[in-house]
């Protein structure tokens, strides 16, 4: 490595990469690409406005005063001389060469690409009237247009807004923030007919009235017409009405801006023709993102689709050419100040759809929820979003509702019970108030980290504050948070969620291929051969991905897949449970939470042989030695002569129980031996998460039951089975499965619940969030109703443990590699 | 920066490049001394970096090894196997001890091991 090298061989010309407009799509596909393949390119940007790139949704909150330019600058241009890049602002192109592959400018000069990135983004509609022209006569799209707004609002008195959308709302509301009377005229029968439905326009009108702002509904405009001056001075609309008007703002509508590529003779239909790389369908040498885009028949014009895009592009650009673009689903929330507004998906409905309302006039709320064949297809909330996250995230998945329906109007969001409080309005709490508990992220940290840095997606909040990271809690705080300060359409836009970073594959992508034998009967059984046939990114994945597909093999070819010590975690690895300072902790087995004086004292000869310095009863009802030193674990495994408590794994913990009939006066079941049957039935299971297991002896239920992944209640006449409750996080009572009669009944219905959850539970999903996600009907379908079903899950699980050894006892068989405890010495 | 860049480096054989799992990692101990973390990636490179996380002290010849970086075993902060530095957006580094593989040999340089300084604890 350290060889000298003769000569140095000629540095080879870097190819040359053009981006046509300086905008958010443009940039934040270069930005991409740079974190990708930071030499790769001589990059030269073209931008017609003399600013660097800046948020264009944070417009509005500049016009109404609560921002300044500055503020909304996303790259400065000390950004773009750090990496080098070639920026002419104020430069706009006029033509491209495609045979010369060259591009031109209006002031005349000309730069040479090998690839040529279209972000020319959109023009605005401007409406062909009279007087169209006339000065006071404004759009509303960049910078100048906001700047001549602003000045027109310190020295005129009368605005018109011509377009009730979402736009042309913020531009009303900026100007009337600013001291100007205005009146908006709309085409249509009520506002933002795009996003809302009648009665949530409605609702918004009237509290929008309420501010002081005027309407003119289901009004045409004729012609815009001049005064003394020369400048503009009324609208007249078609019925004969004349609006005062010192300034005019149309906001009817943007149309992508092909132009360029048009008189390039690229294929365009409305927006530049790209294909799922983000390529144009004419030259491939020529890419097109954001507004100016037309995929699959569709142009976007919200921020969050022309992200995902710009990270599909750039993986191309970059030469990877993995990443393909499948199209977004999107939802919009208007940036008014004190106006709670969210919708997504189809939020009309037709004739196939039922809806579910919720109308408080009074209060000024309004939810409605459309329903197509069991699944949440829109939504359109006022007044109250703050479930608009969680609806969002329920339609993009697509999950089947029947079983929460009754609930879901009232919300669910992803707001936990702890380490904030309880709080569940991000809008109401201060900006020292603690958001993330975990991590001691407060939300004015959040907030200024959302805007130093640009970040628009809860993925970035994450990498960049810690905020959210950890136990996820306070997801849908930070979502709400992002809401407002980054602007609206903060979702994360794919329609599935790919597993990790390495793969734009989904968890259940993967467990399917790794279900499915290829057509030669070959199937896939180790973690390398997973990564080479899907096509893994990097070439070991990472350390997300690794424990989770290490955990799909073995769990779905049980002594055939190959067992990757390297892909577990450390405590998995150890099997024991590594501590803040590097030592580990050791929790042996005790059956049923009983143990005996033989145990104990080899318990306490143990502690004092190897000085373990602390020993602390558990919850689970067992027994932890706390600061033991690697080296000694294998020794101490062996004085203790008890089986591994698996208290490290994402597998069987415990099974706690009261004492039961045994000895209990209100007692009705043997609950200790019914938890003992079910540790010695399930131990050694590994699952997508830990499981813990209760049994009480009687409805007084003193294991608490109704917290656990499966909680079993004795009665006079049998056993209940509750099934995906929790007691972290966010404390989930247990749902009720079944009622059964004998132990046998309760250990199938028991283990067939779990085997389900091991095939299907995504990796680091608990059984509450599993069920959540499938539905407890569907759950109870497969273990209940399905005896035959029943009977073969609950064999598969049978066989997957049987001749799993115990790590501590025989750590040889169960493939733990002994070199991990012997330090080197130098 | 580099502790060894100013003297000779005191090349000490320590195990064979096999006694460290591939994808994985050995600790190397020394009385008085920082442990050291001994990588072994796919490639087959060998790394070697003081066994201290920069974020909170974690040992990183615990984290799960990918490419040529460890994931720390305690947050979670990826580490680059080459330097030493966190993956963005955390920052900070541990140092780096020279190493290398001489005939299936693993090779340390003594000097640069000793000369580690403590660091203090979490």
């Amino acid at each position: 490595m350290d060889g000298a090298s003769i000569a140095n061989p000629p540095v080879p010309a870097r190819q040359r990469l053009v981006l046509v407009g300086n905008g958010m799509a443009g940039v934040r596909t270069l930005e991409e690409l740079l974190r990708l393949a930071p030499d790769l390119y001589d990059i030269t940007v073209f931008g017609a406005e003399p600013h660097p790139n800046y948020n264009r949704i944070l417009l509005s909150p500049v016009l109404a005063g609560e921002q300044t330019i500055e503020q909304i600058v996303l790259n400065p241009l000390s950004w773009y001389a750090e990496h080098g890049i070639d920026l002419r602002l104020g430069s706009k192109v006029v033509a491209i060469d495609r045979a010369r592959r060259r591009v031109r400018a209006d002031d005349g000069t000309e730069v040479g690409y090998d690839r040529l990135l279209l972000a020319t983004g959109s023009h605005p509609v401007m409406l062909p009237v009279t007087g169209a022209d006339l000065p006071g006569v404004v759009a509303y799209r960049d910078i100048s247009d906001t700047e001549a707004m602003i000045a027109a609002a310190a020295h005129y008195t009368h605005a018109v807004v011509i377009g009730g959308g979402l736009l042309g709302l913020e531009a009303a509301n900026g100007l009337m923030a600013r001291g100007m009377q205005v009146t908006v005229v709309h085409l249509m029968d009520h506002l933002m007919e795009r996003q809302l439905d009648p009665a949530a326009g409605r609702l918004l009108q009237a509290s929008l009235e309420k501010r002081g702002l005027r309407f003119c509904l289901g009004a045409r405009t004729q012609a815009l017409v001049a005064g003394a001056g020369g400048r503009v001075a009324a609208v007249e609309l078609a019925d004969g009405t004349r609006l005062p008007a010192d300034l005019v703002v149309m906001a009817v509508g943007i149309r992508a801006n092909a132009d360029l590529a048009q008189a390039a003779g690229l294929h365009c239909q409305r927006g530049v023709v790209v294909n799922d790389t983000l390529q144009s369908v004419t030259d491939p040498r020529i890419y097109a993102v954001g507004e100016c885009a037309s995929h699959r028949g569709v142009t976007y014009g919200l921020v969050a689709p022309l992200f995902e895009q710009g990270k599909v592009c750039a993986t191309q650009l970059a030469c990877f050419g993995i990443g393909r673009y499948s199209g977004s689903q999107v939802s919009t929330k208007l940036k008014v100040t004190g106006i709670d507004l969210f919708s997504a998906g189809d939020f009309q409905g037709d004739g196939d759809t039922e809806e579910i309302v919720l109308s408080d006039p009074v209060a000024g709320v309004y939810k409605k929820l459309v329903i197509r064949n069991d699944r949440l297809v829109g939504a359109c909330l006022y007044g109250d979003t703050v479930d608009g996250a969680w609806y969002f995230s329920l339609l993009r998945e697509g999950r089947r509702i029947a079983d929460i329906r009754d609930q879901l109007m009232f919300g669910q969001s992803h707001i936990g019970d702890t380490g904030h409080e309880g709080r569940s309005r991000a809008q109401a709490m201060a900006d020292s108030d603690e958001v993330c508990g975990c991590n001691g992220v407060s939300k004015g940290r959040i907030c200024s980290a959302i805007k130093e840095q640009g970040l628009f997606t809860l993925e970035d909040v994450r990498r960049h504050t810690k905020a959210s990271a950890s136990c996820g809690s306070c997801t849908g705080l930070v979502e709400q948070i992002l809401m407002f300060s980054a602007g609206g359409d903060y979702s994360a836009a794919p329609t599935k969620k790919a597993l990790c970073g390495c793969t734009d594959l989904s968890h259940d992508d993967v467990r399917r291929a790794i279900r499915t034998p290829a057509a030669d009967g070959s199937r896939l059984l180790s973690v390398a051969a997973v990564y080479e046939t899907l096509g893994w990114r990097n070439p070991n994945g990472c350390a997300s991905c690794r424990p989770a597909i290490n955990y799909y093999l073995i769990s779905t070819w049980p002594r055939e897949a190959i067992d990757d010590p390297q892909s577990r975690f450390i405590n998995e690895r150890a099997h024991a449970n590594i501590q803040k300072d590097g030592t580990f902790s050791v929790v042996p087995r005790m059956w049923g939470g009983e143990t005996s004086a033989a145990e104990l004292r080899r318990i306490a000869d143990v502690v004092d042989k190897y000085r373990i310095p602390t020993v602390k009863v558990t919850g689970g009802q067992r027994i932890d030695l706390l600061g033991v030193r690697k080296s000694d674990l294998p020794q101490v495994w062996r004085d203790l002569g008890m089986p591994s408590g698996h208290a490290y794994a994402k597998a069987l913990r415990t099974v706690k129980t009261c004492v039961g009939s045994e000895w209990c006066r209100f007692g009705t079941q043997d609950s200790t031996r019914m938890g003992k049957e079910l540790e010695r039935a399930l131990w050694r299971m590994y699952a997508p998460h830990k499981v813990k297991l209760a049994v009480s002896g009687c409805p007084r239920n003193c294991a608490e039951s109704g917290i656990k992944d499966v909680g079993v209640i004795g009665v006079d006449s049998g056993w209940e089975i509750y099934v995906a409750g929790n007691g972290g996080i966010k404390t989930e009572v247990a749902q009720f499965l079944v009622k059964v009669a004998t132990h046998g009944e309760v250990l199938e219905h028991a283990g067939a619940f779990l085997q389900l959850y091991r095939e299907e539970g995504w990796y680091l999903e608990r059984t509450v969030h599993y069920v959540a996600r499938v539905g407890i009907d569907s759950v109870r379908a497969r273990v209940v109703g399905d005896a035959a079903g029943r009977a073969a899950l609950w064999a598969r699980l049978q066989f997957a443990v049987d001749q799993e050894p115990d790590p501590w006892s025989e750590p040889a068989r169960a493939g733990v590699d002994l070199r991990q405890f012997e330090p080197l010495s130098a | 920066m580099s502790p060894s860049a100013s003297t000779v480096p005191q090349w000490q054989a320590i195990c064979p490049a096999e006694d460290i799992p591939q994808l994985g990692a050995r600790r190397i101990e020394r009385a008085g001394c920082v442990p050291v973390a001994l990588f072994r990636a796919q490639d087959g490179q060998v790394f070697a970096l003081a066994d201290r996380c920069p974020h909170k002290g974690g040992p990183l010849s615990q984290g799960i090894v990918f490419g040529h970086s460890v994931a720390c075993p305690l947050h979670n902060w990826t580490i680059g196997l080459d330097d030493g530095c966190a993956a963005a957006p955390d920052s900070g580094c541990t140092p780096v001890v020279p190493v290398r593989v001489v005939a299936g040999m693993v090779e340390l340089d003594l000097a640069s091991f000793a000369r580690l300084e403590p660091v203090a604890g979490p």
